[in-house]
Formats: C-alpha cells, sequence, structure tokens
C-alpha cells in the first residue's frame, strides 16, 4: 500500500502492491518507450552473438536463392525467419548446419561464423551435433523412444550413463512424463505432436548449442503447437534456436527477434516486438498485415 | 501448462492496480489538502502525478505488445481493451487530483468559507467508488461494478448541492468569492472523478461479461 494513504487497505491494493518492487525500472521502460527507439540500431548489441553471418550467397546450380545475406544470430534467443513462400528462408536456415550439402549441385558463399569459427572449415558432422535440426514432417527413426533418443548417443561414442541422458533430454522436451512408462514402445506409436517433440528430444541428447527448426508445429493441431511453443520459451535458457516458419502469429509469439526474407534477401531484423508493432521497411509492414501481393 | 502470456497478463493487471493505487492516494490526500488547509499534502500530490503519467505510458506499451504479438482472443482480447480505457480513466483521476491540490494551493491562506460537511461526504463516496471499481477489476465482479455505477447519482447531487449552498454565500458576502469559487471547482472535480469511476465500471461489465453499458440512453436496438 502506498505511504500515507488514508482509506482502508482495499485489496486491490494487495494484489497492487506484488508490482511495488516494479516501479523504478517501469519507469525507465516507460522513459525508453517514450524516447528514440525508432532507429533500428543492432539489437544483437544487448544479446552476445552465437551466429555472424555475412555476405551469404547460395545457388542451386545457376539459379541463386540468397542474395548478400548479413545477419547476426543471437545466443540463447529465439530468431523467426518469415516470408512467403520461396523467399529462402529455408534454404538459408539449411546453410547452417549445411543441410544443403546433401543437394547435389549447390554452393555457398560468403562467411558464417558459429561461436567466430567458420562452420564451412569445420568437420560436418561435429557442426551437426553442435547445431542441431527438427523437420517439419515428425521423422522419428523406425525404433523405440528409447532408442530414438540413445541413437546420436551411441553413434557419438557416449560412454556415460545412457538412461539418465535419455531421461533428461525427455524432460528437456516435455514429453518425459507421458512416455516414461512405455520407453521400449516404438517411436511410431506416439501423436504426432508427441513424434516432433521426440525428434526435438532426439536432437537435444547431443547437447547442441543451436536447434534449427523448420516450419515444426505446421503439421500439428494448435493445442501442441501452443506446447512446442512454450517448450521453446524455456529451452532457449540453455539453446538457441532459429525457426523458419510461414505463420506469422507463430513468429510473433514465439521468438525475441524476427528476420523478414523476401527474393531471397533480408529486409528487416529486429526484436520481434518492434518489427510486429512498429515495422520500418513498407515490404515488411505489407506483409506482416496480409496486404501482400 | 501456464503459458508465459497469462503471466504477462497477470503482471499487467498487477500494474494498473498499482496505477490505481496511486491514483486513490492523490485524490485523497489532495481533498485533505483542501480540507485541512495542508500545504505538504498538495505539493506531495503535485509531485506524485509524474509516476501517474508514466504508468499510463508503460501501460499503454504492455498492451500494444501484448495485442500484437499475442493475438489475443474473446475474454483476454476485451480485458486488453478495457485495460487501455481503464488506463486512460486512472490517468484522468490523477489530473483531476491535482487541479483540487492547485485549488488547495490558492486558498490555503483564506479564511474557511463555511464548515465543511458535504465535501467530506463527497469525497469518501467518490474515493469509495474509485476503490470498489478497481476492486470490480481484480474480482472481475459485475455486481460490484453495477453498485459503483449507482451511486454515481448520489455524487452528482452532492455537487447540486454545493454549488447552491455556495453560490449563496458568495451573494451574501462578496469578501468569500474567491475562495467559494475554488471549492466549487473542488466539488466539479470529485463529480467528475466518480465519472471516471463509473467508466472503469462499465469497462469491468465489459471484460467480463462482454456487454457494452455504456451511454444506456443510448436505442440500442
Amino acid at each position: 500500500m502506498p505511504a500515507g494513504s488514508g482509506p482502508p487497505a482495499a485489496e486491490y491494493m494487495i494484489m497492487a502492491s506484488a508490482s511495488q518492487g516494479n516501479d523504478v525500472f517501469a519507469a525507465q521502460a516507460a522513459r525508453q518507450a517514450r524516447g528514440h527507439e525508432r532507429s533500428v540500431a543492432a539489437p544483437e548489441k544487448e544479446a552476445s552473438v552465437r551466429f555472424d553471418i555475412s555476405d551469404l550467397n547460395f545457388y542451386y546450380g545457376s539459379k541463386q536463392a540468397v542474395f548478400g545475406l548479413n545477419l547476426k544470430i543471437p545466443k540463447n534467443k529465439v530468431t523467426a525467419l518469415i516470408g512467403p513462400s520461396g523467399c529462402g528462408k529455408s534454404t538459408f536456415l539449411r546453410t547452417l548446419n549445411r543441410m544443403n550439402e546433401t543437394i547435389r549441385n549447390t554452393r555457398v558463399a560468403g562467411k558464417i561464423l558459429l561461436d567466430g569459427q567458420s562452420i564451412l572449415d569445420m568437420d560436418v558432422v561435429k557442426l551437426r551435433r553442435r547445431v542441431g535440426m527438427v523437420f517439419q514432417r515428425p521423422n522419428p527413426f523406425p525404433k523405440s523412444i528409447y532408442d530414438n533418443v540413445a541413437y546420436g548417443l551411441r553413434v557419438n561414442g557416449y560412454s556415460g550413463r545412457l538412461g539418465d541422458l535419455v531421461e533428461h533430454s525427455l524432460k528437456r522436451a516435455a514429453l518425459w512424463e507421458e512416455v516414461k512408462d512405455s520407453l521400449h514402445k516404438s517411436a511410431f506409436a506416439l501423436s504426432g505432436g508427441q513424434q516432433q517433440r521426440l525428434c526435438i528430444a532426439r536432437a537435444l541428447a547431443v547437447d547442441p548449442e543451436v536447434l534449427l527448426l523448420d516450419e515444426p508445429c505446421s503439421a500439428l493441431d494448435p493445442v501442441t503447437t501452443a506446447k512446442i511453443e512454450e517448450l521453446m520459451f524455456q529451452l532457449k535458457d540453455s539453446c538457441t534456436m532459429a525457426i523458419v516458419t510461414h505463420n506469422m502469429q507463430q513468429a510473433a509469439r514465439a521468438s525475441d527477434f524476427t528476420a523478414f526474407m523476401l527474393d531471397g534477401k533480408l529486409i528487416e531484423h529486429n526484436e520481434t516486438s518492434k518489427l510486429f508493432t512498429t515495422p520500418q521497411d513498407p515490404r515488411t509492414e505489407a506483409y506482416i498485415t496480409g496486404r501482400f501481393g | 501448462m501456464e503459458r508465459h502470456f497469462e503471466r504477462d497478463l497477470e503482471e499487467l493487471k498487477q500494474r494498473l492496480l498499482w496505477m490505481g493505487s496511486l491514483a486513490e492516494r492523490a485524490v485523497h490526500q489532495a481533498v485533505h489538502a483542501v480540507l485541512d488547509a495542508d500545504e505538504n499534502l498538495a505539493e506531495s500530490v503535485l509531485s506524485e502525478e509524474d509516476a501517474i503519467n508514466e504508468m499510463q505510458i508503460e501501460i499503454d506499451d504492455r498492451v500494444q505488445r501484448l495485442l500484437a504479438l499475442q493475438a489475443p482472443m474473446a475474454a483476454d482480447l476485451r480485458f486488453l481493451l478495457a485495460v487501455t480505457r481503464i488506463n486512460s480513466d486512472l490517468e484522468r483521476i490523477g489530473d483531476q487530483a491535482v487541479n483540487i491540490a492547485q485549488s488547495a494551493m490558492r486558498i490555503l491562506r483564506h479564511p474557511q468559507v463555511k464548515p465543511y460537511v458535504d465535501l467530506p461526504r463527497m469525497s469518501e463516496l467518490a474515493e469509495g467508488m474509485v476503490r470498489d471499481s478497481l476492486n470490480a477489476v481484480v474480482r472481475g465482479d459485475p455486481e460490484l461494478a453495477r453498485n459503483v455505477l449507482q451511486r454515481d447519482d448520489q455524487v452528482d447531487r452532492l455537487r447540486d448541492q454545493l454549488f447552491r449552498e455556495l453560490l449563496t454565500y458568495m451573494m451574501e458576502n462578496s469578501a468569500v468569492v474567491f475562495a467559494a469559487f475554488e471549492l466549487i471547482l473542488v466539488a466539479k472535480n470529485l463529480e467528475r472523478i466518480g465519472d471516471h469511476a463509473t467508466n472503469i465500471a462499465e469497462d469491468v461489465i465489459y471484460f467480463v461479461a462482454g456487454r457494452d453499458v455504456r451511454h444506456p440512453a443510448l436505442d440500442r436496438r
């Protein structure tokens, strides 16, 4: 209750006093909000950088798909990539763990640094352990739930207590409670949403620094989608995430930063809250307000 | 699974109620600055004005953010819309309190026009309406909100009564015109505070029940 107040303590004041300590910070926030935040000063100055991409060009044979892309992906945040179909967002995502190399006749030029080291010079298997991927359609292995998660560990020669790590990964993927009594069952016995969370657990098992998610929820219902978004919110403290989504609402709900791409170019990149309320580029505004095309 | 959106909504509610507590305190102090000819209380109200205004901006920013990023539906959407309106009414209540405090400063050294009887009654009523409208927000209680709406007539009647009385005093004794005029302004401010409290109560009914009960005289058919 504010000091010096005469009237009896009203119940609303009891609730309000919970936020008493926030006054200083809130006043600060209000001043900042009023001030000069119109400039799109690199928001990533506030967070350290996990991926530093400069002048990235990508080609499918003679067809160029990504043009001169410059982007810094902040550590331990969720960065969303949005844009219309064919804008190059999935192509770009796949360059981050060199998945495009599984396609013939592709070429990448430019710099992609992971924690300061060029990924193009790294051993690709080691890279893909550090930078995991989850795909649009859940793709569990034709094995048991346990073996799906344990697979990557076994392949990498993990010699510790496998069971503990499988449990830990399933917990991080918010799937443990649902499957703990049936780990031996086939992964295909799970629902679509559970399979997707299993794929996330599988990716997390090798403790990646980054998780790339390519439209992970487009095959899932809204309730499951919400669970996975909440999961991402919890995971980001320990894992940097980049998510491609054609669902703008998802980008708005679930990400800290958003990058808008069009025709292979990066048009705008900013804190999600700023991009969706005051976009700087008219093309971004046209896209997010649905006036595109 | 509690979504972090729900926590954001809860936090927003708390900030709104904190703003409400600042506004209610401002009214209480401002009126007592008049009743007790207390300069310190008046100055306290004037110095608190910025805090209330900053909160209005902060709360509007939070609402804008939540609307943009979460695209809320149904009760969540109505709640956020109601918050922007309540926010605005609370800021206006703060302004009215400042006006009252300024009147207090101006009549500080003037002798009291008459014993204060109706003014304290009116302020108690208005403060009670503000307090109960905010309690209605906490509880999501449309009954309490309707109860607040019903008290508005009493406040209006007290204002009219005060006007008549003070006019009479002014006509009988021109020496008191200055102070009496300020008291008329104070009564007007208190009546406006009551109006803002009824607005808040209407907003509670809106976000709880989805019914817009503003301007009952309008034919809604």
